[in-house]
Parts: structure tokens; C-alpha cells; sequence
């Protein structure tokens, strides 16, 4: 089945990785902007790695039939410097015209603190004067669920944002009917270790119907699975569900959403 | 159940029980096991504060899971989490 894995770090990851993904049916990945595994220490720092998601990236995935989208932003680790987020939010403009831009993202909170949100809501207002999309980082463990009730506050606080243009990711059984039920998409991450299982994952789906819910590996270079959505799809059918379902979470749905930028000009396989 | 409170699954307990049995028995005794492990090292130190809330914590998930609530994940997810408090912008002058 051709799939689409909307979270997914693609510069941490081998060329291996994208052969495999590609025979597992893998057509599209959306990557959003993350933390290196260190903090970068100036603003050329980010825009050399932009330049890796807007150039380099869809050229690796291109070898392999894979469509490469992507997202922009300083993360929410690295928001504790918030005189380098700021030059970083300025900057992010240079490239929101690149072919493969989606919106802004992944924003959200790391460990719920004052300067984490005062960047979270520059970065909302940045998506909304450049009329962008949103992809939302939640944080994890114990912090999961107060600061996805804040980020759901910031966003709910502002006029301008319409949920639907807004994918919210990592909601786990706590945190999905509050992100679904006030109309934002939402995202389940499927960790092989500390969080979400496939099974898991299926339990979510078989509870709320599959309505602007969909499913990510957001493989990364710490340990994740990248192909942990095939994994979904395998207890999925396991399960008996019906393939209309299926596909609805890992394909139709991403296309959905993702098509609400005007710079998402996916090729369906003839 | 579909948002309309329809089943989209058709398997019965029966099937999920024959299963899951044997890796839920496993991680049952995986439980068992450390919390043994845990009270045997106890005796010899004691726990620090930190380590007995933990602990503590540990207790109180299994209670969750000995209920008969039918959102035992959704409570243990509770139990894990730091508090939410609807102020927090007054508090952080946002
Ligand atoms: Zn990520």
C-alpha cells in the first residue's frame, strides 16, 4: 500500500533507510525542523540546515521515488536562547518560497517554560502573517499533558489561527479528544521503546474513527523505528480493519491536510 | 467505536485474550520481578525521597490497572503527568 509518513527526520537517517521506505511503499514524507542532538550556535547554523531540507533532502528522497516536503523553525530546546530564536524566526522568510515548504514546524513546548512559549507564539505569528501551515510538536512524559493543554490554549487564543490548518503531533490517549474535539488535526508518533505502540496506536484509531487523525515514525537519530508506520498498517489488517481505513489514516489524510498549502504538489502513482 | 458509538472491530475478548495471554502474563511478571528487585536492594539502603515518590507512583498505577475503569490507559497517562493549571499565562505574565 502507498503511504505517506508526515513526520519523519530524514537528515539523521541513512540512504539504506530511504531504499527501505521506498520498497515498503513509502511515496511522500513531510520532515519537520528539529534539534541536532546539540544546540546551533548561530543563525547560519540554521540556514545551512535549511538549505539541507529545501535542496539536499528531495534530492536523496527523488532517487528513490520518495516526495520530499518539509517544515521551518528553531525548536522549542532551543528556545531558552531567545535572542538567536528571534534571529532565526527572522530569517525563516528567505525560505518560505522554496518548493517544498509546507509551513512553520515543528513548534510547540520541550519542558513548558516562559521563554518555550513567548517563542512558540512568535513563531504562530509568523505562520499566520505568512500564511503558513503548522505543525505542531508536543512535549513528551510528564510534560505531555499540561503543555499540550498550553499550546491548545496559545492557539486557541489567537483569532487568526483556524484549527484545521493546524496538525498537532505525539497525542497519545490523554491528550487526543481535547486536540481533535476543538478541530485541529492530530498526529500519532510511534516509538518502538518509551512511547506509543503500533497497538496502541489502532486502540486511538478504533476508539475516535480515524477522522483528522494520522500516523508518523518521526524517525529521527535517536532510537526510533523509520519504518514504523508499515508497522501500523500490519496490525491494522492484523486487526481485520477495512482497507478504506487504512488507507484513510496513512495516505488520504495526510494529503488532506497537507494540501491546504498551495506548495504541496504531491504526484499520486500513475 | 466510531465517534456514532459503533464498533468498526469485530473481535471478541475471547480472540484477544488468546493472543495477548502469554506477553501480558510476561510483562506482568516483568512488574513483579523489579518491584522484587527493588525491595531487595531496599533492605540493604534505603530508598532516597525522590526514588519513594516514584515508587509510590508505581503502586498507584498498579491500583489503575487492578480496576475495572474502562480508561486505564487514559488514567495511567493521568498519573504520569505534571498538573495542568488554566492560569498559567497570568503566572508566566504572557
Ligand atoms: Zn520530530
Amino acid at each position: 500500500m502507498d503511504y505517506i509518513d508526515p513526520h519523519i527526520h530524514m537528515v539523521s537517517r541513512t540512504t539504506d533507510d530511504y531504499a527501505t521506505l521506498a520498497r515498503m511503499g513509502c511515496v511522500a514524507m513531510s520532515e519537520p525542523a528539529f534539534w541536532a542532538g546539540y544546540d546551533r550556535g548561530s543563525v547560519d547554523g540554521f540556514r545551512d540546515y535549511f538549505r539541507q531540507l529545501t535542496d539536499t533532502e528531495p534530492k536523496r528522497a527523488a532517487q528513490y521515488g520518495i516526495q520530499h516536503f518539509t517544515w521551518l523553525c528553531i525548536n522549542a530546546k532551543e528556545a531558552e536562547n531567545v535572542a538567536l530564536s528571534r534571529e532565526v524566526i527572522a530569517m525563516i522568510p528567505e525560505f518560505l518560497d522554496c518548493p517544498n515548504v509546507l509551513g512553520i514546524g515543528e513548534i510547540g513546548l520541550n519542558k513548558n517554560t516562559p521563554n518555550e512559549a513567548t517563542i512558540f507564539l512568535e513563531h504562530v505569528d509568523l505562520a499566520m502573517k505568512f500564511e503558513q501551515l503548522i505543525l505542531i510538536h508536543t512535549p513528551h512524559l510528564e510534560d505531555k499533558y499540561q503543555g499540550t493543554r498550553m499550546i491548545l490554549d496559545m492557539l486557541c487564543g489567537d483569532s487568526r489561527v483556524t484549527p484545521d490548518r493546524v496538525l498537532v503531533d505525539h497525542v497519545e490517549e490523554h491528550t487526543i479528544r481535547e486536540v481533535l474535539d476543538r478541530g485541529f488535526w492530530a498526529g500519532m508518533t510511534l516509538y518502538p521503546v518509551t512511547k506509543c505502540t503500533p497497538e496502541r496506536a489502532v486502540d486511538m484509531i478504533e476508539q475516535t474513527g480515524g477522522e483528522r487523525l494520522l500516523a508518523n515514525s518521526a524517525g529521527d537519530w535517536g532510537p526510533s523505528k523509520p519504518t514504523a508506520v508499515p508497522d501500523l498498517i500490519f496490525e491494522m489488517r492484523r486487526r481485520g480493519l477495512p482497507e478504506s481505513l487504512i488507507r484513510k489514516v496513512v495516505y488520504d489524510n495526510p494529503i488532506e491536510f497537507f494540501s491546504k498549502s498551495k506548495q504541496f504538489t504531491f504526484q499520486r502513482r500513475a | 467505536m466510531t465517534p456514532e458509538g459503533k464498533t468498526i472491530t469485530e473481535r471478541t475478548g475471547d480472540l484477544i485474550i488468546e493472543e495477548s495471554f502469554l506477553e501480558v502474563r510476561a510483562k506482568l511478571l516483568e512488574v513483579a520481578a523489579t518491584l522484587d528487585r527493588i525491595d531487595r536492594a531496599s533492605n540493604e539502603t534505603q530508598l532516597s525521597e525522590s526514588a519513594n515518590e516514584q515508587r509510590a507512583l508505581l503502586q498507584q498505577a498498579i491500583e489503575i490497572v487492578r480496576s475495572s475503569s474502562s480508561e486505564r490507559a487514559t488514567e495511567l497517562q493521568h498519573l504520569f503527568s505534571r498538573e495542568y493549571k488554566s492560569d498559567w499565562r497570568q503566572t508566566f505574565g504572557l
